[in-house]
């Protein structure tokens, strides 16, 4: 005791510092635990029998032949599960006149999409039950199935649904006023087309559920790849009254999310109703050829815009209407129409601009469900932003980043509402600008693209600017009705030993969120990061919350820690002043130590004040009690999303003889807030960059005109590999939230927001000598060169 | 169904005698037959590099290769070349660097590039680029993958320098 402590008289902070991930060494040797290495007694395997059609009635199904192959335990109808999982509605009462049809685990009477579930086969083994479902006939009556969004709404098309009538979903228009006028009395209209393909997030680690009903207790647990686990255990208890209490959902490591295991699934239901069934654990893991066809997809949309001008490059009225197509059913519970309400929410968004209108069409199709995926409508709104501010300096004549400057949002004018009427807190576009200046030498960039295009070398140069929502409050879901927490809790204790653990709803699914909650433990706190533990991913033991989803885990998740954290150290600090017989004020915790600061030497470790307290309470002063748990959470509620900002350059070089694209460089300056760990925004902010580079370039999903996917295979789908993707360079602006103590914003959704803009825009720069634009995402190669060889086009 | 074959693996130094069907591959092998759950699954069709294991000295798709095919072979997987020691420096650069987030793909990636760095010390960005484009990874944006590769190429080559007399 009384050892100086160095330390002590300045303590350096460790969030903000570039810390790596400590439980990333499990992963490293092949130690992580994601669901499929999960191993439980008399666990059964699941395979689920798929319709092979898009749309078809189930006239029979004829299981007799394989009840009776090696291993079969159970072969389940739709109509079976239904008697123990009641149908779910995917829409949320805040989108207005918003209309889906009750689904179910899995389909009765009918399927209406190539990859609805339609038997269950339970077996000893997958193998086995792969085996035994090529023995069960299912009987089909082949339906019309409606593929195409922009016919979907024509009266000659078959409607999906009868009982709605039509094939539209949702119906939603913004409009500010005034925009007639502008679009009549500006100097420049520009106007043009895009449209995005289907594409899917490709988890590596497939989704994976694994059931455990346990008849003896009435409790059901469910190990799941997921990232909302309090979501989930809410939706199985009411849709197979269990009471929510008795449920239990467990996500340890999971590999790969990105919105993608945000949902609830028809699968999942499925399969714990089986469990409920048969009364043992039941697993699923769907397979990579399943994922395809059953994951969500998304981004599905054809959006038209127009851009309304001053002479000299002033923003009149955007004008957009936005089409997009989601499946048969709209997605339980988050549903389909978020992604389009976010495109007509967003786009325009960087800019002021006094006049805006936007009108949505979301409709029914017999293909796989959209929903919710990374950015989830950034992508889109972003690149049809930007697309059309570069047509509209092309036709200006004026240089892209020159128009930008002109119209961005100033710095200075925040808080504020966009023309569409979201709130803004605080955005830095301005500084991101200068930033990225600093970053990209643009003038060098022009002469090396003007010297080349002499030479035949077809260089671009794109720029996006983007914003992004992030720390979602309760508009998102919560006032449409769905029980999916906007708030989340964080519950941090002092052990005998000293060590100080902490429980979280947000989970980890390898973005970094343990660490940087530890990061914020110790320095709230006091203790060294290896004197924090960190839980999450488990709905028994930490505070119920909304998990991970629109960069809230960060903003929401650690800020309740920070809370939770201060108090504790507010608690242990008296404890230590009653117990020491000295006024609190003269002491502080720092490096798991309680300080004199007025000697400047350590008096006890936290380790012999939880001792103390666990052990021998009887040296207490009578009547005190130290308080070594405590609980606080958080909910943003000063604005719907804290919005948040950046701005990305994608240089390429098209190949004009083969249509191929080279990735050059990418840069990205991102106004995440206060930055947590650099270590670890840094490589989340690339790998989001990566996947909108996959959209731009590769990824679609495709489909022939019955509705059948006909690259449902990872062979066939392209995803992004590390040889055809360029270093990418990330710099910070940090523009501290002030909903929050901590400051942090998100920071997952803006890489793949900017840069399908940014990569589109740069391939049209590249290809001015050519006078051609691409504006239907993939770009691919065979696109490129249909573009520049119009007259070849068959 | 075909009967059942007498297979004889030597997997991380034990030899492992079991009576297969010739249909089961090797990842599932490994992670069925033996508990090696570190070895993952992600498309089963010999696209992503996630089921990445070294049989005789050479990496292979463990779901492209047949358990039967590696009757008398000798094959590592993630958990012996931790147990051994022999890829600490790559583990160690792969946390350092952040080269991994959902760590899914991190043994199959781990293993590929070791394979490079002992065939080719010297590689660079390009080449190492081109070498792990066999393995996805849909988290980080592979930049700091091809940086922590790099890093160790780099003191693996001083570390050779640094032996010679």
């Amino acid at each position: 005791m009384n050892n100086i402590t160095p330390r002590a008289a300045t303590v350096e902070k460790i969030v903000g510092r570039a810390v790596p991930r400590p439980n990333a060494r499990r992963l490293v040797e092949g130690r992580g635990t994601y669901v499929d290495d999960v191993e439980l007694p008399r666990m059964v395997h699941v395979a689920y029998l798929r319709s092979p059609h898009a749309h078809a009635r189930i006239l029979r199904i004829d299981a007799a032949a394989a009840l009776d192959m090696p291993g079969v335990v159970a072969i389940v109808d739709g109509r079976q599960l239904a008697e123990i999982c009641a149908p779910f509605v995917g829409a949320l009462s805040h989108l207005a006149g918003m209309r889906s049809p009750p689904q179910h685990a899995m389909a009765v009477d009918r399927a209406c999409w190539q990859g609805e579930a339609v038997v269950a086969v339970v077996a000893q083994t997958r193998a086995q039950a792969e085996d035994a479902m090529q023995a069960v006939e299912v009987t089909w009556e082949v339906l019309p199935a409606v593929t195409r969004m922009d016919t979907a709404l024509d009266p000659g098309t078959p409607v999906i649904h009868p009982e709605l009538g039509d094939n539209l979903c949702f119906h939603r228009e913004v409009d500010s006023g005034g925009v007639d006028d502008a679009f009549a009395t500006a100097d420049v209209v520009v106007e043009e087309t895009y449209d995005f393909g289907r594409h899917t997030g490709v988890t590596l680690e497939p989704r994976s559920v694994l059931a455990d009903y346990n008849p003896a207790e009435r409790r059901l647990t469910v190990h799941h790849s997921h990232q909302a686990p309090h979501m989930m255990g809410d939706l199985y208890a009411r849709l197979m009254g269990i009471p929510e209490a008795d449920v239990r959902v467990l996500c340890k490591d999971v590999g790969g999310s990105f919105g993608i295991k945000v949902h609830a699934y028809a699968d999942d239901f499925a399969t714990v109703a089986l469990s409920v069934l048969l009364g043992r654990p039941v697993k699923f893991v769907a397979d990579r050829l399943e994922s395809f066809v059953t994951d969500i997809h998304a981004r599905e949309h054809r959006v038209k815009a127009r851009l309304a001008l001053t002479r000299d490059g002033r923003f009149l009225a955007f004008d957009i209407a936005d089409l997009t197509g989601i499946g048969p059913y709209s997605m339980y519970p988050r549903t389909s129409a978020v992604e389009g309400n976010q495109v007509i929410n967003l786009c325009g968004g960087p800019y002021d601009h006094p006049h805006y209108r936007a009108t949505l069409d979301v409709v029914f199709q017999n293909k796989v469900q959209t929903s919710q995926y990374r950015g989830v409508g950034h992508p889109i709104a972003c690149a049809v932003t930007e697309g059309i501010v570069d047509l509209a300096a092309a036709t200006l004549g004026m240089d892209p980043l020159e128009l930008r400057r002109r119209n961005l949002m100033a710095d200075d004018s925040f808080p504020r509402k966009g023309a569409s009427g979201i709130l803004l807190e605080s955005l830095s576009h301005q500084r991101c600008l200068a930033r990225l200046e600093q970053m990209v030498d643009f003038p060098a960039l022009r002469r090396e693209q003007a010297e080349l295009r002499a030479k035949g070398i077809h260089r671009g140069i794109g720029i996006a600017v983007l914003i992004e929502l992030t720390n979602p409050g309760a508009a998102f879901y919560g006032t449409g009705g769905a029980r999916i927490a906007s708030q989340d809790g964080a519950t941090v204790r002092l052990d005998p030993t000293g060590i100080v653990h902490c429980a979280s709803g947000v989970g980890e699914q390898g973005q970094g969120t343990e660490t940087i909650f530890a990061q914020i433990v110790a320095d709230e706190v006091g203790v060294p990061m290896d004197r924090v533990r960190v839980l999450t991913g488990d709905t028994a033991a930490t505070p119920y919350g909304g998990g991970t989803w629109a960069s809230r885990g960060a903003g929401i998740g650690g800020e309740a820690v920070l809370q939770a954290s201060r108090q504790l150290r507010a608690n242990l600090l008296e404890f230590a002043a009653v117990h020491l017989g000295l006024p609190v004020e003269r002491l502080r915790i720092a490096g798991g130590s309680v300080i004199d600061t007025a000697e400047g030497v350590a008096l006890m470790d936290l380790a012999e004040l939880g001792s103390l307290a666990h052990f021998r309470p009887d040296l207490l002063p009578a009547g005190f009690q130290p308080e070594l748990v405590v609980t606080r959470h958080y909910a943003q509620r000063d604005y719907p999303f804290i919005f948040t900002n950046g701005i990305q350059v994608s240089h390429v070089e098209v190949d004009v003889e083969t249509g191929v694209v080279t990735l050059l460089k990418h840069w990205v300056v991102e106004d995440c807030g206060r930055v947590l760990n650099p270590l670890l925004v840094d490589e989340q902010i690339r790998g989001a960059v990566v996947q909108g580079l996959g959209g731009v370039l590769f990824e679609e999903c495709l489909y022939d005109e019955n509705g059948v996917m006909r690259n449902g295979s990872m062979a066939d789908y392209l995803v992004p590999m590390a040889g055809e993707m360029p270093d990418i360079e990330v710099a910070h602006v940090e523009t501290p939230t002030r909903s929050s103590e901590l400051g942090a914003k998100g920071a997952g959704e803006a890489g793949t927001a900017g840069a399908p803009a940014a990569v589109m825009n740069a391939i049209n720069d590249a290809l001015r000598p050519f006078a051609v634009r691409l504006t239907a995402q993939p770009i691919t190669p065979e696109k490129i060169l249909h573009a520049l060889h119009p007259h070849l086009t068959g | 169904m075909t009967d059942r074959i007498l297979v004889n693996i030597t997997v991380n130094g034990m030899v492992y005698e079991r009576w297969i069907e010739p249909r089961l591959h090797l990842g599932d092998f490994l992670r069925e037959e033996l508990g090696l759950k570190g070895t993952h699954l992600g498309c089963e069709h010999g696209v992503c590099g996630a089921c990445t294991v070294v049989v005789d000295d050479e990496i292979v798709r463990s779901c492209l290769t047949l358990a039967v095919q590696a009757d008398g072979a000798m094959v590592e997987t993630i958990e012996g070349k931790s147990e051994s020691g022999a890829i600490r420096d790559l583990q160690d650069a792969f946390l350092e660097r952040n080269a991994l987030q959902c760590g899914f793909c991190t043994a199959g990636l781990l293993l590929t590039a070791d394979a490079l760095l002992q065939a080719e010390p010297e590689a660079d960005r390009a080449r190492i680029r081109e070498h792990i484009s066999g393995n996805y990874c849909r988290c980080t944006g592979y930049h700091a993958v091809v940086d922590a590769i790099e890093a160790v190429g780099e003191c693996r080559r001083a570390g050779a320098r640094g032996a010679q007399p």
